[in-house]
């Protein structure tokens, strides 16, 4: 009897100690029952605040478990990112659940076991890995969307999104059955050099579209969008918040390592398909957001049209591309979990309001929360000096080296049309006539707005490092 | 014709026409049964093939599981299989088209057909030789692919506090048993003796 020797752990040691965590927190709400919730909650924040350090201070770098594992400096780029992104909807989910009554154990520890399924995908170097990554994170993701079981929104929200989800699972793994068929392997590595070796054939490119259409659910890039208002709006806030952060950039990061590490060699194979859902959603994203009177359905809409201007930066095919997608959904995720900070403060003593027109004369009753959504919202325009325009700069400049001048053109129009929905939300809040105030903001909120609104406001003078970071992790993917 | 040879052939045979029975018969019960049937000659193909792991698992897991399952539910969900039938001829244009569609896309594979070199000696050695098959199984399942597996336990465990979380309600208005209380009731203070005088009662 040989004895096996025990794959290398220390590069996934993040995505253990998440699932060891989770489990730990499992058994403590099992034994110790509902009364738990905000222990387990605090403990949930803690155990991803710790792997957050430990990927920032000493990520442990390495390929295992036969080449389908690694742990590069992009992966552990796109892991601070979607962990933070954990931590803080956990975080602001706890006043919201404890005031609609349901605060349940289950919900932090189904949000650190969607964080590993994330860690899964974004380091992820063959297709089985990848879809179990997937199927981890987008299950978890299907409970808690109908988490407030008694909800008729929430429940329908669950399951329109796990039929969907579903028959997106469906599509990549049979794109990725067909390009096992075409190249003989599953590896992203072996892909490449398949490709490179015998050209991209028809069959082949038929695998890789089905890939490309599963994935582009898990980012809501249209055609493969119209789960997102709906979910948006059904499931209750704080989850809301925690879609559109953490699931997007993870999958945003599977989505760049896929086309550029497995793909690579049929780069003039996807980028037709990329410019094609790019340019789709950044025109359904900035058209449809303008009838919108909910504000999250809005926000919805809003995160379809960014990933369209995160994919233009990947239509570029370049290193200079990819860094640009890594800066923008680095802005996005701290404008986002912002804005929702606002969203979930909006409470009356007689419950939440989603509704635009809700806002009416927030500048009055509360200046300092209207003039930070403000602030966003121009940050989510593109106006210079904030943030947003250098997320957004960086994504269309890579185009534009490119020759991409189509792509780049409708980027910038469709992004000025967009601008409609946000300053509209502006002159609500600024010039309309006040309703009731609102019930003061939870201290948790507070500290989240206050972070993003310094962030897109500081970008321009601190932003350099980040800059650097994002160009170390896009190089380490080539 | 040899042992082996003639073993595969009656399998062969039995396989594909209880598969057939399994959608001609009128009876649901007994399209499971004839099920059955297929999956336990389908396991006696694995043995001719040498892999009597997989074999075993079908006996097991599908005869022994999945089948008999089905049978509680064919018997226990009230179906009026006729008038399912009625609806099958209405819809049988457009399942005829995607039949049509499949048969397309698997001429196109057909089409593509390339083999390899050495696939044809994969073909004839399915299972290793040199060690059993549960041990070759295990080698893959905890060291080749020891990060899928664990992946799948973590899925399922989520797929388990899903089920858990959406479904179960503790209900307040239940009586429920709590043994250990029961046990520890103590006979003085849950009894009473009461000396009855005869003919008087209470």
């Amino acid at each position: 009897m040989t004895s096996v020797p025990l794959p290398v752990l220390m590069p996934a040691l993040p995505e253990i100690l998440l699932a060891v965590g989770a489990m730990v927190l499992l058994m403590i709400g099992a034994f110790l029952g509902e009364k738990s919730t905000s222990t387990i909650t605090g403990l949930a924040i803690a155990l991803l605040v710790f792997v957050l350090g430990l990927l920032v201070v000493a990520p442990p770098y390495g390929t295992t478990f036969g080449g389908s594992f690694v742990l590069d400096s992009f992966a552990r780029f796109i892991k601070i990112l979607s962990v933070g992104g954990s931590a803080i909807a956990i975080a602001m989910s706890i006043g919201f659940a404890r005031a609609e009554k349901f605060d349940r154990f289950e919900l932090p520890i189904l949000m650190v076991l969607a964080t590993v399924g994330m860690g899964i995908i974004v380091s992820a170097r063959d297709m089985i890995a990848l879809y179990m990554g997937v199927e981890l994170m987008s299950l978890a993701l299907y409970v808690i969307a109908a988490f407030n079981r008694d909800n008729l929104r929430s429940t329908e929200a669950g399951l329109k999104y796990f039929v969907l989800g579903a028959l997106s699972s469906g599509m990549l793994l049979y794109g990725a059955s067909l390009i096992y068929g075409f190249t003989g392997h599953v590896g992203f590595a072996g892909i490449a050099a398949s490709i490179k070796a015998n050209g991209a054939g028809v069959g082949f490119v038929f695998g890789l579209v089905f890939v490309l259409a599963g994935l582009s659910f898990k980012i809501s890039a249209v055609p493969f969008h119209m789960w997102t208002p709906d979910v948006y709006e059904g499931a209750p806030t704080p989850i809301t918040a925690f879609f559109a952060a953490a699931p997007k950039v993870a999958a945003m990061g599977m989505f760049l390592r896929i086309v550029v590490d497995g793909f690579g060699p049929a780069t003039a194979q996807w980028q037709q398909v990329v410019v094609f859902i790019a340019i789709a959603s950044m025109t359904l994203g900035a058209f449809a957001g303008i009838g919108q009177k909910n504000i999250k359905r809005l926000m919805a809409y809003s995160s379809i049209a960014n990933m369209g201007f995160a994919l233009v930066g990947l239509a570029a095919g370049t290193a200079k591309g990819v860094e640009g997608v890594i800066l923008f959904m680095t802005i996005y995720l701290a404008m986002t979990l912002g804005a929702f900070a606002v969203i979930l403060s909006l409470r009356r003593k007689e419950g939440m309001v989603e509704d635009m027109s809700e806002l009416a004369g927030l500048s009055r009753t509360h200046p300092a929360v209207a003039w930070s959504l403000a602030i966003l919202l121009f940050s989510l325009i593109g106006i210079p000096p904030l943030a947003g325009f250098y997320g957004k700069f960086a994504v269309f400049g890579a185009a534009v080296e490119q020759k991409l001048w189509t792509l780049a053109i409708l980027g910038i129009i469709t992004s000025a049309i967009g601008a409609y929905y946000y300053l509209r939300l502006i002159k609500i809040m600024f010039f309309d006539q006040p309703v009731a105030a609102f019930e003061p903001m939870p201290m948790e909120q507070k500290v989240v707005l206050t972070g993003s609104v310094a962030f897109v406001l500081l970008f321009v003078v601190f932003g350099n490092p980040l800059i650097e970071a994002s160009a170390r992790a896009a190089k380490s993917l080539f | 014709m040899t042992v082996f040879s003639f073993a595969f052939y009656m399998f062969a045979v039995i396989t594909v026409a209880s598969g057939l029975m399994v959608t001609l018969s009128r009876n649901p019960v007994h399209s499971v049964l004839w099920l059955i049937l297929a999956f336990l000659s389908t396991s006696g193909l694995f043995v001719l093939l040498g892999a009597e792991f997989v074999a075993m698992l079908l006996v097991i897991v599908y005869v022994g599981a999945v089948a008999v399952l089905f049978l509680f539910v064919v018997m226990m969900l009230d179906i009026d299989f006729a008038a399912l039938k009625g609806e099958l001829a209405r819809y049988m244009p457009l399942g005829l088209l995607i039949g049509v569609v499949l048969l397309m896309q698997v001429a196109i594979g057909v089409g593509v057909w390339t083999v390899a070199d050495g696939s044809e000696g994969l073909r004839q050695a399915v299972a290793p030789t040199e060690i059993e098959n549960t041990r070759a199984l295990g080698m893959l399942l905890y060291d080749r692919y020891f990060l899928l597996f664990q992946l799948a336990g973590l899925i399922l465990l989520v797929a388990m506090i899903g089920a858990i979380l959406l479904t179960l309600r503790h209900r307040k208005d239940v009586k429920r048993q709590n043994v250990l209380q029961q046990m520890w009731r103590d006979p003085a203070k849950a009894m009473e003796l009461k000396d009855v005088k005869p003919g008087q009662g209470l």
